[in-house]
């Protein structure tokens, strides 16, 4: 079904239960959304939403009940997805250009293919200096930019993010927003990002997704009208305080 | 504002020696001798009790000369190396398909348990009586002793890998192979190579063991052969020859866990 042309994501009345011992857990239903092309959206909900399981769902990392995930065709060929969790899940024995090459090494690119491109995410995340560093000589924020980078080497057309910073410092959680925001703008990737933090989802997103819990669905699907480029500055506007404050307000359902 | 300065001084000449890493174990061994021929020198006891450091050097440099001890001394390492080889390969492939297959291992989560607190070498003499005072017997003893500390270290080790990275592995569309050979082998390697060590040392007493049940060559027919004469320095060199042996091996093993492990350097091994 191609009657989307601009989308490059379009999920329908998605349905997401779990086989538990004890019975059937019931997760996700009634989710309907879409995604523009290289549209920066963030999704945001209440803890025990199941937007974790969305993602997961959307990333082929887990299967669904019913409805329907579509990926409309980029030049004629199926789209690439990536995926970032919210752990920089690193592999400790590889070093920091290792482990951004492991999606490559799987799909069996040559070397020298490798090597060029792992050097170009090096350079987009600003890691450079530290290729030959281990995963545990690295701070958190070094390491989420790596996990970053390895989600990109493969040049992917949508890119799902589960709270990547979660994990951070507030100071580090900013710098490392505007940074994603640079990339984004850099290389024009559709984006779908999990996160529980109101004024980082104004601050990112073309559009907020709020998602409530089963069996709502998306209860919100708000635009973010704000200037882009976006810096620090914003954060302090009136526009950015109502477009939080209406967020704040569908999440306390 | 307080400056430290550099608080760097000549340290005294004992501290500087002892800085070396090979100075202390050489004076403990030198030391060692010395007490050894001074109780020979003092009880005055028959060579066949206890002989100089001086009689047991020559012994070996006999033994080295006339081929005796490589003649055995190679045999005991053949069977080490081929017991540790097959041993270790052995386990590591059961033991991940028995992580793969939990049925399995619950079935026989009762010998494994068993194994850990029976010696192998408690059954080297059966294995004797089976199979013969032949190579096969001795490399036998030899595997069932690295066999099991390994298998339980490759369940363990399988164990521990992050399901993140399971995740992380899915989310590349990995195949079965690929999950292996990236992500299972190398986190559960430094578990692996824990049980080696553990099996490698083992196994020195496992063929050993086997040698003096029964066996026509080793360094274990050695000693039974000095103790047989009442030559007491050929049992003396047999001895050094195992420690040295023991000593090299644990090395290696030490060795290749350290190449392997150089991404965790910041934690003891």
């Amino acid at each position: 079904m191609n009657s989307y042309p601009e989308n490059s994501l379009v999920v329908q009345d998605l349905k997401v239960s779990f086989q538990e011992t004890d019975g059937l857990l019931q997760v996700l239903d009634n989710v309907c959304f879409s995604l523009q092309k290289n549209e920066f959206a963030c999704l945001i909900g209440p803890s025990g939403s199941g937007k974790s399981t969305l993602l997961r769902a959307l990333a082929g990392l887990i299967p669904y009940e019913s409805g329907s995930i579509e990926f409309p065709e980029v030049h004629g060929r199926k789209p690439r997805t990536g995926l970032v969790f919210q752990k920089a899940n690193l592999m400790p024995w590889r070093t920091l250009e290792e482990n951004i090459a492991l999606p490559l090494q799987l799909a069996h690119t040559p070397q020298a293919e490798i090597n060029k491109k792992v050097k170009e995410m090096v350079e987009l995340t600003g890691l450079q200096g530290f290729e030959k560093s281990w995963p545990h000589e690295l701070s958190g924020g070094m390491a989420q930019r790596v996990a970053i980078a390895r989600s990109l080497v493969q040049d992917p057309d949508i890119l799902f993010l589960d709270e990547p910073f979660g994990s951070l410092d507030e100071l580090t959680r900013e710098r490392m927003s505007e940074e994603l925001l640079r990339i984004w703008n850099e290389k024009r990737k559709t984006i779908l990002m999990v996160t529980h933090s109101i004024p980082e989802a104004v601050f990112l997103a073309d559009r907020v997704l709020v998602l409530a819990g089963f069996p709502q669905g998306i209860v919100l699907d708000l635009p973010i009208d704000l200037p882009r480029p976006r810096d620090d500055e914003l954060r302090y506007t009136p526009q950015f305080a109502q477009a939080a404050a209406t967020l704040h307000e569908h999440l306390k359902l | 504002m307080a400056i430290r300065t550099s608080t760097q001084q000549e340290s005294p000449i004992w501290q500087r020696v002892t800085r070396q890493r090979w100075i202390l174990p050489l004076i403990s061994l030198v030391l060692f001798l010395g007490i050894w021929q001074a109780l020979y020198l003092l009880l005055h006891l028959p060579t066949f009790i206890l002989p100089s450091p001086a009689i047991v050097w020559a012994k070996f440099l006999q033994v080295l000369t006339n081929g005796i001890w490589w003649h055995n001394t190679s045999y005991t390492l053949l069977e080490l190396s081929l017991g540790l080889f097959f041993g270790a390969v052995t386990a590591s492939i059961l033991g991940y398909i028995l992580s793969k297959t939990p049925t399995l291992e619950k079935l026989l989560s009762p010998f494994l348990v068993g194994s850990q607190s029976v010696p192998v070498v408690a059954i080297a003499p059966l294995i004797i009586i089976w199979f013969g005072p032949g190579l096969f017997s001795k490399v036998l003893i030899c595997a069932l002793t690295v066999f099991f500390p390994v298998l339980v270290n490759v369940l363990v080790g399988m164990r521990q890998v992050s399901q993140d990275l399971r995740e992380l592995m899915d989310s590349f569309k990995a195949s079965k192979w690929q999950i292996l050979r990236h992500l299972e082998i190398p986190a559960s390697l430094p578990v692996l190579l824990g049980g080696l060590r553990v099996g490698a040392t083992l196994s020195i007493i496992g063929a050993i063991v086997g040698e003096l049940v029964g066996s026509d060559r080793g360094l274990g027919y050695l000693i039974n052969l000095g103790r047989g004469q009442y030559d007491t320095a050929l049992v003396f060199v047999a001895v050094f020859s195992l420690i040295f042996l023991a000593a090299s091996l644990y090395s290696i093993v030490l060795f290749l866990e350290r190449r392997a492990l150089k991404w965790q350097t910041w934690q003891e091994i």
